[in-house]
């Protein structure tokens, strides 16, 4: 134990002298950077209970190498996430990052992780612009015109010719909003405004007033899951379901972490999102039972998957180089990589390292008890509509 | 009786927090107040020397030398002239932004992007910023100053969140790039060129504050905050005093900023955001105010008990920093530069003490 | 435009309740207690766990809500703040600051970090027509307490004879520990009313604001507005002055909802410009 750590101590005084890249080793880091305190814990928590659950699950060695997984909690302060990546790639000598859990989060770390060639993982931040940022970001979650297309599709067919929307004000509901307009109104809809409330906002009634008075056909919805719960209640609370609006919105508001919580009221709340706790697979079932038991009172919900699938594409790349640690090896890896995760299939788009994969259209129903989303349609395949 | 009424005057008139000398005269007092001390040498030599103890912990030093130099500036304010500011991240926030953008206009490679030039064009910023609002904290009582910089702060965050065009909005700005230090030295992945470039900038403006607070100007300021209406009863322009310490003081904040944007390499609304003004206040009481090393001392104090603990619960370690700062509070006077003061006088044993003040 | 004005006023009493210990304490001695959401904060999850855990109806919450964060003022009183209210105010803060941190510590490692939401009794949920306005029949719950509560404060300050103790000890402790007016208790109840009604505010609010361990950092700016802008020291200032920061925020961010956001700061900013004692103060002595 203690001679490992004088060998890494050696290791890193000599390639801290020379910047040589990092030697072959016997242990292979891991960085997860996550939001563990603030507003945003909870997102944290699930994205570590997901990496987590993976090692557990798919033991710690990988093409003879022993895989260590170091975590931080950035306390969603952008430069302490770059600082930690920083110290992570140049102390730890980590083969790879990975966490995030907003976008100005991902992008303090490109600049750090271009120069180095070291990979980051992407498991929550769902900004389109990211990967664009820098050619070693991966991403495995999602991006929100990705998710927000097919729900502006679906409810267009379902006869909504007027749209309101409301989403935080930070990259992702910009991006979020902007998708959903651009689709709705190709199909003939029309967006009459597209409401921002603070992302720090704990008060949504005046908006949700406002959205209700200019009396739409559908209000779109977008707020990050950990402020979802309140904004669901004061949905219910403001009647704008009785005012015959249909509220939709991305799976992030309907998260479910908090789904039972928010309670019977939001039955029949219609989403889209790539990831649900009832989606029918084997490999799902067992990941919802695993995580369960491992993390009592959480149920997994898109950021636990985020981590889960995380772990699984650098395990994946990891094997396919044959344990070789060289960043760039590493994500030519991980370009182009497909396989099956809880949420289904998941491709990385060997072009824009961005993840393609299925969207679901779900509604919120009881089973055994327990609120779910249960997926009753599906978008195949879909791409970043953003990206070139 | 006859006793006390036999004492010489001159002693009566020494004002107690003065040093033991029966009588000191302003001037002696500040030619005192600029000698260095052995401590203060240790204080920079351990500066510097942390440089080869602790190599991979660069960025680290870094970031706290630039907590330092944002709560210095509020020692400047508030330990000197008795202005409590809960808003001084407005100010880090202006300066990070002006850097980041002179050094995204400059690509890298113009004249703007040098990184020099860029610290005057944050500080320049901010003290900017810092005269208009200057004028805001001349009234009112504490709370009063504390929500109104507060308030300003505020103001500017959302000013930096909502003009997307220009600050890159929430996402933050993106594509600093500043180029090599006087030309020579690239900012590079180990932290090596940041943590110098940091640490001399620092010193350079610790020097510059420690000039001030022992000029004539300073000890006004102390006046100031002593008795405000005595001080203005003897003729002192206290209004114009107050707006020039706040005025620099605001544009040292900027340059922290500026530090900060350029070593990171982008810029992000949180730098003005509250907890930015909050820690920075916070890392001043918790290190003492009024000593100029307090802030220095708190930051590295702070930030090494957060990595520490944060490295053995990343969940909780805010409980066990909540404890320190408690137990501090009920135990110690003036923070950790206090602790130490107190320490040393008991160590030393002598009567002479309060050679700080 | 009507319902505009009555969330605003809800959401201002609101406020009003969660803040006005603050104010007491504040203007009473000397104190800034920057912890005092965290007292909220416990009224807050004390109804999460009593509703979500144990069953119990919310109206048995409130009550439990009051006296649970009482007592915990009252203790932590006696044991901690008790000791600072000789120190200065930046020791005070720090203190209390400290403070904040270990609650928020203590309350994710308890509840977790994640939203905690609380589903009101059904009489409670809907809405219904009042005077042409649109209305949620909690948020008229909520006006109807905060008002009562608003009204017994000001009885008791105003017409009992502990009311006439606090303004003594207020305005002149010293005078007042002289007349025999036990300071040191009067203080330690205040504290404890104080508490409580943060309490109560929390029990009243989990279900609009939400419940997560960082609710009292992220109230604490609210509630200083709220004391600045109304001047402590009075009870009837920091009420109205929740009253209008209520309406101007949610008015705000219905007319324009591109700034809405920060007219609350802007105007904090203007009215302590322009009057630096705050809006409602008594007189300009402090």
């Amino acid at each position: 134990m203690l001679r490992r750590h004088l060998l890494l101590g050696f290791a890193g005084l000599a390639a801290m002298s020379a910047a040589a890249p990092v030697a072959a080793q016997e242990t292979v880091k891991v960085g997860l950077i996550a939001t563990l305190t603030g507003p945003q814990a909870a997102s944290g928590r699930q994205k570590v209970a997901g990496a987590k659950l993976y090692m557990a699950l798919n033991g710690n060695m990988v093409a003879g190498k022993k895989i260590e997984l170091i975590i931080k909690d950035d306390t969603g302060v952008a430069d302490i996430t770059r600082r930690h990546a920083q110290e992570l790639i140049v102390n730890d000598k980590v083969a790879a990052i990975s966490g995030f859990s907003l976008t100005p989060l991902a992008l303090a770390v490109a600049p750090v992780i271009t120069q180095a060639k070291i990979p980051a993982i992407i498991m929550t931040a769902g900004t389109s612009i990211i990967t664009e940022r820098s050619p070693y970001f991966v991403r495995v979650s999602f991006t929100l015109p990705q998710q927000s297309v097919p729900i502006a599709e679906w409810i267009a067919k379902n006869g909504a010719k007027t749209a309101v929307s409301l989403v935080s004000d930070y990259g992702p509901g910009i991006d979020a909003q902007d998708a959903f307009k651009m689709r709705f109104e190709e199909k003939g809809g029309k967006v009459l405004e597209q409401l921002k409330a603070p992302l720090a906002n704990p008060e949504f009634s005046a908006f949700l007033q406002r959205a209700k008075d200019l009396k739409p056909d559908a209000l779109f919805l977008f707020v990050p899951a950990p402020t979802a719960g309140s904004l669901m209640k004061q949905v219910i609370d403001r009647g704008l379901i009785e005012a015959n609006i249909k509220v939709v919105g991305t799976g992030d508001i309907t998260d479910d972490d908090q789904l039972n919580g928010i309670g019977d009221s939001v039955l029949g709340l219609v989403t889209s999102h790539f990831y649900s706790a009832a989606h029918d697979s084997p490999m799902n079932k067992k990941f919802v039972e695993e995580f369960k038991k491992a993390n009592p009172g959480m149920r997994p919900n898109f950021i636990g998957v985020g981590g889960y699938d995380g772990m699984h594409a650098f395990y994946q790349a990891l094997e396919k180089t044959k344990g070789d640690t060289d960043g760039t090896k590493l994500v030519e890896a991980m370009k182009g990589m497909s396989f099956e995760s809880p949420r289904g299939m998941l491709t990385i788009d060997p072009a824009t390292r961005d993840v393609v994969q299925d969207v679901y259209i779900r509604k919120v129903e009881k089973k055994d008890g327990e609120l779910y989303n249960i997926e009753f349609d599906v978008v195949k395949q879909v791409k970043d509509p953003i990206h070139k | 009786m006859s006793a006390i009424d036999a004492k010489p005057p001159a002693e009566a008139a020494a004002p107690p927090a003065a040093s033991g000398a029966p009588a000191v005269s302003p001037a002696a007092r500040l030619l005192a107040g600029s000698r260095w001390r052995w401590y203060e040498f240790a204080f920079w030599g351990l500066a510097l020397g942390s440089y080869f103890v602790f190599p991979n912990k660069l960025m680290l030093i870094s970031e706290i030398l630039i907590l330092g130099l944002l709560a210095l500036s509020i020692d400047l304010t508030l330990g000197y002239a008795g202005l409590v500011t809960l808003g001084q991240g407005a100010f880090f926030g202006v300066g990070a932004y002006a850097a980041g953008l002179a050094a995204k206009y400059g690509a890298g490679a113009g004249p703007w992007s040098d990184p020099l030039l860029g610290l005057v064009i944050a500080a320049g910023a901010a003290g900017l910023v810092g005269f208009v609002t200057s004028f805001l904290v001349l009234r009112g009582s504490d709370l009063t100053r504390l929500m109104v910089t507060l308030g300003v702060a505020l103001i500017v965050e959302e000013i930096v969140t909502q003009a997307k065009s220009v600050t890159g909005g929430s996402d933050g700005l993106q594509g600093v790039m500043s180029s090599n230090v006087l030309g020579m030295w690239s900012f590079d992945l180990y932290g090596k060129t940041a943590f110098w470039y940091v640490l001399i900038v620092t010193f350079v403006c610790f020097w510059f504050c420690r000039r001030l607070v022992n000029s004539p100007f300073g000890l006004s300021l102390l006046a100031i905050k002593g008795n405000p209406l005595r001080a203005r009863a003897i003729g002192m322009p206290v209004n114009a005093r107050l707006v020039a310490i706040y005025t620099i003081s605001a544009a040292i904040a900027g340059l922290a900023g500026g530090l900060l944007t350029q070593t990171t390499q982008f810029a992000s609304p949180d730098m003005v955001a509250f907890h930015r003004s909050a820690d920075s206040l916070l890392i001043l009481i918790f290190g003492g105010s009024g000593h100029l090393y307090g802030g220095l001392i708190g930051a590295v104090a702070f930030r090494i008990m957060q990595d520490f603990i944060g490295n053995i619960t990343p969940q909780y370690w805010l409980f066990w920093v909540g404890l320190v700062l408690v137990l501090l509070v009920l135990f110690v006077r003036n923070g950790i530069v206090g602790l130490m003061a107190n320490g040393w006088r008991r160590l030393t044993q002598k009567s002479h003490e309060g050679k700080n003040p | 435009m009507l319902t505009i004005l009555f969330d605003g006023v809800a959401y201002g009493m609101l406020l009003f309740v969660l803040a006005v210990g603050l104010c007491i304490t504040l203007g009473l001695m000397n104190f800034i207690n920057l912890a005092h959401g965290a007292f909220a904060m416990a009224g807050g999850y004390l109804t999460v766990v009593m509703m979500n855990r144990m069953g119990i109806s919310f109206y048995w919450c409130l009550p439990a809500a009051f006296i649970f964060a009482a007592v915990l003022g009252v203790v932590l009183e006696r044991t901690l703040y008790r000791r600072l209210y000789d120190k200065t105010h930046l020791d005070q803060v720090l203190f209390s600051i400290g403070l904040i941190f270990m609650a928020t510590a203590a309350v994710d490692y308890a509840m977790g970090a994640s939203q905690q939401i609380v589903n009101l009794p059904p009489e409670l949920n809907g809405r219904v027509e009042i005077l042409g306005a649109n209305v949620g029949v909690y948020r008229l719950f909520v006006i109807a307490i905060c008002g009562l509560l608003t009204i017994a404060l000001q009885y008791v300050i105003a017409r009992t004879r502990f009311g006439s103790r606090l303004r003594a000890s207020v305005d002149d402790g010293r005078v007042a520990r002289g007349l025999g007016i036990d300071v040191t208790g009067i203080f330690a109840l205040t504290f404890a009313v104080g508490s409580g009604l943060a309490g109560l505010g929390g029990a009243l609010g989990a279900s609009i604001l939400s419940m997560d361990p960082s609710f009292p950092l992220k109230y604490m700016i609210y509630f200083l507005i709220v004391i600045s802008v109304g001047g402590a020291s009075t009870i009837t200032g920091p009420f109205f002055a929740s009253i209008l920061l209520g309406v101007a925020d949610v008015a705000g961010k219905y007319f324009i909802p591109a700034v809405g956001g920060f007219i609350i700061y802007t105007i904090m900013v203007a009215v302590l410009i322009f009057r630096p004692q705050g809006l409602f103060t008594r007189s300009a002595k402090r």
